[in-house]
């Protein structure tokens, strides 16, 4: 496929730069992972617009800097979804909400509660169009369901941050959207004992889509308050109307808490929206904002091991989200949390200070560092994308 | 045919010295396979039409000794195949005269499951179906299932990033799994992901599924595994026409419902199968659809009664709704048994894998006949239809070589119409030899530079799976990262 103008324009503009380019979509999420030192910036706010939405084939495309609301309405109207329920972080991050681009949402691979089910954002790109650090216009992958040919780039640079290439243009999967959702509370659960609960809802054949733990502080903020002063365990089921009414049913059943309650279908949609967007993080001003993947059942003691912070679980316990001091000792305490239960960590917001003083992901081993450094030179080997923005000097 | 690269004359010369590195590596002395009795059945892979004997064959039976046959071999400048069960479509586990077949079958231990966080780490040569089978007990599976899954293995699956007749609902190989160990070309054992979901960095896990053997050794795997559902049952339609069916499946997924399985069979796969596997498949169809669902009892009928009447607005002339799980494995077994229904009718044929967007079925089907026609070769269609993941079966007589040739160009045929209507050259099986030279037809050269270029980062010396994916060119062109 020919490049469009405006790919043309961007390449154009990578080729001659001499010094490094901040790359961004609407820039909500710069906030994340290191600052970038930038002479210039190239932005992919213009580049919108749905450029293929095929309904019976579950595929969508569309320019990197069209806002993702946009998307999930066009969707809508077709009774269809993004699959990884990517969340909305503007209260997080202190962005203007509804602005966020699917580049950036793309670029960052960030995905909401039905991942634990479903899939990540990277796991739906079907297709890619991107300028790379050399100046080219590049595709992966296509516009169809299945595709192994050739090295699967669109992973590559879905989640790299605009290290690699300036995506342009996305493909991705997407599925009916259920018709109904369901929700089982379960009130006053520890940590440990709301994750051995989700851990058996996930294992259970009822096709739980999200599975959460918010203590009380986090459940205070809820819209609609649950169980007021107390912990909730929370199992959503996503499906036909008949059918989250049986299995949310049967699964309290087997589950056997006699406070658990059911939630219907707009509370349930409320409350995982909320939890989604991480407006249920307990967090004041200036506070810094940490992300941990961990085997679920490890959640509870990564979260418990860090001290003056506050927090909750998402993904069955296997994504612990952290507020607390933006300080290097409250960094150090959940690099170590994380390291010690075998998981990965991301810095999320903090004062550039911190950001730019310790490792914001995980340092990778010397050979696989090695291999970054090429690779990066490979897609950029000026290195003017997004300097820094990962890995210290890369 | 496609060419195949000329040895390296220096390594074929120090032959016996490569044999000895290898025997240092591998501590089981039969673990390393030099004489050509023993080596013949290294020779090719699914894709049997290729053949070509490797300089050696190692079996390692741990990361370590893989790590070891890598330092030796990068250090003696040895190219490297890397092989699970050997039952891939597209040769990408065919040696080259100069290579070393590591062998992984011997890896094939379950090292951990953890039912509590939903995942198993096993080695490499445990076959697919033999993850499944050790959680079955549990009530759990490993949800991708390629068709050779009995004999297929993991690390191949990885490799080629697999998918199976389910993958429309459960997604392929690189969707169900949280990490891997590998082996660098210079014998570096690196982890990458774990039991954890997304790890922070870039996406090697990602990049590395379905690179066939071009970046690294995989040598164990960390899988999702998930619970079985309640239950499923499947039902069978017929339809007058291809693009009756066509429609039918756009309808069904309109209809908000998607199917765990979506099955589209052309009047030649269902006599195939039919005359294989009596399974009761419609004969005066021109088209058949396989669909199955999942949930409870009630759930099964709600979403079958649902399909029935989307199915029933296309006017079927046949339609069968299982209503046992004894009736849903016969709808299923004729599916299953269908390369070797077609097997019957042809000793000889290619299975094709290319990929199209749905709403081009009817008219891509069509002109599939019309080339089967010119060429004079039989082909029967069968194909995952909610992914539009085509697997024409090309019938020809292997011992005719111009019948070969002709079925070689008709599935290149098939393959660029594939690309040409939107869709691309491989859903499943990945590149390897056989579609290797169909590259620049999906591809832009210098698209393919950047991907010789990441290749070139995880492999500087181009030692891993030679001559597979990649277009040949003089080795003097290729692209150094670093």
């Amino acid at each position: 496929m020919n490049p469009s103008e405006a790919e043309t324009a961007i390449a154009g503009r990578i080729a001659a730069a001499r010094e490094p380019l901040l790359v961004r979509g609407a820039g909500t999420k710069s906030g994340m992972l290191r600052p970038v030192q930038a002479a210039g910036m190239i932005s992919t706010a213009g580049l919108t617009g749905i450029t293929l939405y095929a309904p019976k084939e579950l595929i969508i495309s569309a320019r990197a800097g069209t806002p993702l609301h946009e998307i999930e309405t066009a969707l809508a109207a077709q009774g269809q979804h993004l699959i990884a329920e990517p969340p909305d972080l503007s209260a997080l991050l202190g962005t203007p909400a509804n602005t966020q681009t699917l580049g950036g949402v793309v670029a960052t691979n960030l995905s909401g509660p039905r991942r634990v089910a479903w899939g990540a954002m990277r796991d739906h790109v079907m297709g890619i169009r991107a300028v790379t650090g050399r100046g080219e216009v590049i595709h992966s992958g296509g516009r169809v369901l299945k595709n192994v040919t050739g090295l699967d780039l669109c992973k590559l640079l879905t989640g790299s941050h605009g290290t690699l290439g300036i995506i342009t243009e996305i493909t991705l999967k997407v599925l009916p959207a259920p018709e109904t959702v369901g929700t089982i509370v379960i009130p006053g659960l520890d940590a440990e004992q709301a994750v051995a609960a989700l851990s058996a809802a996930l294992g259970s054949p009822y096709g739980v889509s999200g599975a959460a733990w918010l203590p009380a502080d986090a459940a205070a903020l809820l819209p609609e308050p649950i169980a007021p002063g107390r912990s909730i365990a929370l199992i959503r089921i996503e499906d036909f109307a008949a059918s989250v009414a049986y299995r949310t049913e049967k699964l309290r059943g087997e589950l056997g808490f006699p406070g658990a309650e059911i939630l219907d279908d707009p509370a349930s949609r409320a409350l995982w929206r909320a939890v989604r967007d991480v407006r249920v993080l307990s967090m004041t001003e200036g506070d810094g904002i940490w992300r941990v993947s961990v085997r679920p059942s490890a959640g509870p003691g990564v979260s418990r091991a860090v001290e003056g912070v506050t927090g909750y679980l998402d993904w069955g316990g296997g994504l612990v989200w952290f507020a607390g001091p933006a300080t290097e000792t409250t960094h150090r305490a959940i690099e170590a949390a994380a390291r010690a239960a075998g998981g990965t960590w991301t810095l999320m917001r903090a004062p550039d200070s911190l950001r730019s003083a310790v490792d914001v992901v995980p340092p990778e081993a010397a050979p696989l560092a090695a291999i970054t450094r090429r690779v990066k030179r490979a897609m950029d080997p000026r290195g003017i994308l997004n300097p820094g923005r990962i890995y210290a000097g890369l | 045919m496609i060419r195949l690269p000329d040895p390296k004359p220096d390594v074929l010369a120090r032959r016996d010295a490569v044999i000895a590195g290898l025997r240092a590596a591998v501590a089981d002395a039969e673990g390393v396979i030099a004489d050509p009795i023993s080596l013949k059945p290294y020779e090719t892979d699914g894709l049997s039409a290729y053949r070509q004997m490797p300089l050696a064959v190692a079996l390692p039976e741990t990361t370590e000794e893989v790590a070891a046959i890598m330092r030796f071999c990068h250090a003696n400048g040895v190219r490297v195949v890397p092989r699970g069960a050997g039952t891939s479509l597209s040769g990408g586990a065919l040696p080259m005269a100069d290579t070393v077949v590591v062998g992984l079958m011997r890896m094939n231990q379950i090292l951990d499951i953890n039912y509590a966080d939903r995942c198993a780490t096993v080695q490499a040569g445990v076959t697919n179906i033999g993850i499944t089978n050790a959680v079955a007990e549990e009530g759990f599976f490993y949800a991708p299932d390629p068709s050779s899954q009995i004999a297929c293995m993991i690390g191949g699956n990885v490799a080629m990033n697999s998918g199976g007749a389910h993958c429309l609902k459960y997604g392929v190989t690189a969707n169900n799994l949280l990490g891997l160990k590998i082996v660098t070309v210079d014998g570096e054992i690196l982890s990458i992901g774990g039991e954890h979901l997304d790890a922070a960095g870039y996406d090697w896990l990602g990049l590395l599924t379905g690179s066939e053997g071009q970046l690294a050794l995989v040598t164990e795997i960390t899988v999702r595994i998930l619970r079985s559902p309640e239950g499923a049952r499947a039902m069978l339609a017929g339809f007058a026409s291809n693009e009756i069916a066509g429609a039918c499946v756009d309808s069904i997924i309109s209809s908000g419902i998607i199917p765990v399985a979506l099955e589209f069979m052309d009047k030649p796969a269902i006599h195939a199968c039919e005359a294989f596997a009596h399974a009761g498949y419609p004969l005066d169809a021109e088209a058949m659809l396989i669909i199955e669902v999942e949930g409870s009892v009630a759930e099964q009928d709600d979403l079958l009664a649902r399909l029935t009447a989307t199915c029933e607005r296309h006017h079927p002339i046949s339609m069968k709704v299982s209503q046992s799980a004894e009736e849903s494995l016969a709808i299923w077994k004729g599916r299953k048994g269908a390369f070797g229904a077609v097997g019957r009718i042809s000793p000889d044929y290619l299975c094709m894998d290319g990929v199209i967007p749905t709403s081009q079925l009817p008219d891509v089907l069509r002109r599939i006949q019309e080339m089967s026609d010119s060429f004079g070769l039989k082909v029967a269609n069968i194909f995952h239809a909610g992914d539009g993941n085509l697997h024409p079966l090309i019938m020809f007589d292997a011992n005719d070589p111009s019948s070969f040739q002709r079925a070689e160009t008709f599935g290149a045929d098939i393959l660029k119409l594939c690309v040409e209507v939107g869709g691309c050259l491989t859903g499943e099986h990945g590149v390897g030899v056989e579609k290797r030279d169909l590259m620049p037809v999906q591809f832009a050269e210098h698209e393919l530079e950047q991907q010789r270029r990441i290749k070139s980062a995880f492999d500087p010396d181009w030692l891993l799976n030679p001559s597979k994916v990649f277009p040949l060119r003089p080795p003097a062109e290729l692209p150094r990262a670093a």
